[in-house]
């Protein structure tokens, strides 16, 4: 019943000039994800930068954000990378920032707005 | 839509069936009046109740349904999830996203803060098997709908 998460990868160049690795959702965002985005965000390679583009995703539930929140505490004991998000509905913005997301990963209305604070 | 209607559906244990529990919520929430914004707060809290029932009052048995009861009174709207579980043990913590992040504490569990933060009111109740459930009231602001 869930629907699988696919994730592609494009590259951009952040206003800082750094190199930044896309990685776009489509489908869920839920406990099934968890591979198909650690997957993916692991292996994004060398770059220092890192958004994720939710502007292809309906459905994200508690178990989905503690995927994102996992991700954000690797890097923080890694310290290697930095992450942003964009294109979350108004809703699920509203929800990253209540459970504390935006504390510790930049979130932007669209991809132009996210490179800009990189 | 009259007042005082109600509809119920069963849905098997296994996860993704929480979407149909959304879609009827958010159906019957729209015929009420309800804006898309408080819309949509429901279906995320209505989501995370249908998965704690799955998850953690029918532990995954696909044997066992859940049941999704919404009722129509006034200018709010009540579902009940109720599952075979043995109810709440404790009262839902509030997460913490700096111990999340230190490690203290594990990366899940916001499901019932979501539910709490989104809905007028959330009352888990303890009971025998099929008897224990989750109430959420969403409320008709005239105001703000």
């Amino acid at each position: 019943m869930q629907t699988a998460t696919k994730i592609t990868r494009r590259d951009a160049t952040a206003a800082s000039g750094d190199d930044v690795a896309i990685l776009s959702f489509t489908g869920d965002i839920a406990s099934t994800s968890k591979e198909a985005i650690l997957q993916a965000y692991h292996g994004a390679g060398a770059v220092k930068k890192v958004l994720l583009d939710f502007s292809g995703v309906d459905y994200i539930n508690s178990s989905g954000i503690a995927i994102i929140i996992q991700m954000l505490l690797e890097e923080r004991t890694a310290g290697h990378r930095t992450i942003g998000i964009f294109g979350l509905t108004p809703h699920f913005k509203k929800v990253f920032t209540m459970v504390g997301v935006a504390k510790y990963a930049s979130i932007s209305a669209d991809q132009a707005a996210a490179l800009s604070t990189m | 839509m009259k007042n005082g209607s109600s509809v119920e559906v069963r849905l098997p244990s296994e996860l993704g069936f929480e979407k149909i529990a959304m879609s009827t919520a958010s159906g019957m929430a729209a015929m009420m009046g309800f804006s898309d914004d408080r819309i949509e707060d429901l279906k995320t809290a209505v989501a995370e109740a249908c998965i704690n029932a799955i998850e953690h009052g029918n532990r995954f048995d696909d044997r066992l349904d859940f049941a999704v009861v919404l009722s129509s009174n006034n200018d709010e709207l009540e579902i009940k999830v109720i599952d075979d579980g043995d109810g709440l043990r404790s009262a839902p913590s509030m997460p913490d996203i700096d111990r999340k992040m230190a490690g203290e504490e594990e990366p899940r569990g916001m499901g019932m803060f979501l539910i709490q933060s989104l809905v007028d009111e959330a009352e888990w109740h303890k009971g025998p098997p099929g008897k224990s459930f989750v109430r959420l009231v969403i409320r008709l602001d005239k105001e703000n709908n």
